[in-house]
């Protein structure tokens, strides 16, 4: 009884540093010339200030993700199937991303306090 | 005793499930690749306010064919996209008003409905926003669009027909483009192609060295990282290191370093009856095309990461170009409309 409080109490006070301290971390794939979040298309997403996405390339053939957005503006290259770059958002506002390669390719990210 | 018999049944149980699960899973490579060549897995999208009707499209082919859109009266969209020459016109690169050199070579008119982009660049989006550039290009056409509509209000016939197609709202730049536009969308593959007649099932619709051809384009040769789908192409933007070349082509678009010198993906579909190739015509015939790929493209500054040499035997180049050759529908006759007066 003792144990298991104590370590609801730890997991408890870790998950609440990570909100707190600790940025989070997403994936986002690229799969079928689509953005995929969580095995589902997606062509919106959010975030908070701070947090980092990783672009994770699922295709055999290159994909290269860029925005040019006034808050954020990237040019990741590209990179071969399994390897993710990742993207730090560090402002407030509205970020549209694309495939340089596939222009059909397009999610937003919608970056929040 | 009773509980071991119940494990065995469902041991069965789960046996009998996986074996169909697994054949399913495994049927034969090759038929699951093939299928991702079928029709119908990509729709036209077309625009709300210009659906397909009869005397859009009668009208639409009537201004794609007549001359007298240019300011020579002398070229029309039907000279440099000529259905006698699988809708584009056999040239290294276009020739327009004045004999002038195009930098580009005119693409097939053939399933551009399909296009998410138009032009080897893609900057435009629409047909219906394509359709008037080239009227107005000094280059091309050599038309203003005033002057254009003062001279088809002058022809009797045209009043009609694009009353009929769009009531009420006149003969302008819209609705021209529109036409137009409605026009190309029926210029689309009917899938009758050999290689079609081999997807759905003929088995000796193409040839043993067409049949090597196709796995070799959807493996070891990676066409398919980029020429894919019914109309076999991703829709995307590449440099495929092509010689003689100084064309920025997708950069002038958009400022992204992989798009310096990269063009759109054009359909595979009457491959045969469009040489030369490329958009700047650089290959004559689709043998040189393959070896161009085999050596995995000529210019590599700033070349696609998705080139690579491929290693061909001559047997699998040989290979290659029948398959090439089986993608063109069967011919068609087609009527060239009588033009208003
Ligand atoms: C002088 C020759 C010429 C004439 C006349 C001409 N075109 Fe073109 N067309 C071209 C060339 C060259 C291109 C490619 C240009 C580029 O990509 O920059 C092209 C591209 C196109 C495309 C894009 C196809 C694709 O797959 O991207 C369409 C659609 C098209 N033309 C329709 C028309 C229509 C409609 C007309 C008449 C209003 C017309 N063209 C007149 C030469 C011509
Ligand atoms: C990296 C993407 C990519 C790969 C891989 C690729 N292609 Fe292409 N293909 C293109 C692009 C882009 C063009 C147009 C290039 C240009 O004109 O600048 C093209 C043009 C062509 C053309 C000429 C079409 C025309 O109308 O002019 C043929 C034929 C062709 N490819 C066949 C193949 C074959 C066969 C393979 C495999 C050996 C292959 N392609 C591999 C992207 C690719
Ligand atoms: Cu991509």
């Amino acid at each position: 009884m003792k144990i298991k409080s104590f370590v609801g109490i730890v997991a408890g006070g870790l998950i609440l540093c990570s909100q707190t301290i600790l940025a989070k971390e997403f994936i986002i794939d690229q799969k079928d010339k689509a953005f995929i979040v969580n095995g589902k298309l997606a062509d919106s997403y959010s975030v908070k200030v701070g947090d980092k996405i990783n672009f994770r390339n699922m295709d055999p053939w290159f994909h290269n993700i860029f925005s040019l957005s006034d808050i954020k503006t990237f040019d990741l290259g590209s990179y071969p199937q399994g390897e993710a770059r990742p993207v730090v958002f560090d402002k407030v506002g509205r970020v549209e991303i694309e495939c340089a390669i596939h222009p059909q390719m397009f999610i937003e990210v919608d970056v929040t306090d | 005793m009773n509980t071991k018999k119940r494990q065995v049944n469902w041991l069965h149980y789960i046996i009998s499930l996986l074996i169909p699960i697994a054949l399913l899973l495994n049927i034969p490579a090759s038929l699951a690749a093939k299928t991702d060549y079928m029709l119908g897995q990509q729709k036209m999208k077309i625009p709300a306010n210009n659906q397909a009707t009869p005397a859009r499209i009668a009208l639409g082919k009537a201004l794609f064919f007549d001359p007298r859109l240019s300011g020579s009266n002398w070229i029309s969209c039907g000279t440099c996209h000529n259905p006698a020459l699988g809708w584009s016109d056999g040239l290294p690169t276009g020739i327009g008003e004045g004999q002038q050199v195009l930098h580009r070579s005119t693409p097939t008119i053939l399933n551009t409905g399909y296009n998410r982009h138009q032009f080897w660049d893609g900057r435009e989006r629409t047909l219906e926003a394509q359709a008037t550039g080239p009227i107005q290009a000094g280059v091309e056409m050599n038309q203003t669009m005033g002057v254009l509509i003062e001279e088809l209000e002058l022809i009797k016939g045209y009043k009609p027909l694009f009353e009929a197609a769009y009531p009420g709202e006149g003969i302008s730049e819209d609705t021209i483009g529109k036409a137009i536009a409605n026009f190309e969308r029926t210029i689309v593959s009917d899938y009758s192609a050999p290689f079609d007649h081999w997807v759905r099932g003929k088995k000796d619709a193409i040839s043993a060295s067409a049949k090597r051809g196709f796995e070799l384009f959807d493996g070891k040769a990676r066409c398919n990282f980029c020429h894919q789908g019914h109309n076999f192409t991703d829709d995307g933007f590449h440099n495929i290191g092509l010689p003689n070349t100084d064309d920025p082509g997708r950069y002038a678009i958009a400022k992204i370093a992989i798009l310096k010198g990269a063009f759109k993906t054009p359909t595979l579909r009457d491959i045969a009856r469009t040489p030369p190739y490329m958009h700047n015509g650089a290959y004559a015939t689709l043998e040189a095309v393959v070896e161009h790929y085999n050596e995995g493209g000529k210019n590599k500054s700033n070349l696609s990461p998705n080139m690579k040499k491929l290693n061909l035997s001559k047997q699998e180049k040989a290979d290659l170009v029948s398959f090439l050759n089986t993608l063109t529908d069967k011919q068609k006759e087609f009527s060239l409309p009588i033009l208003p007066n």
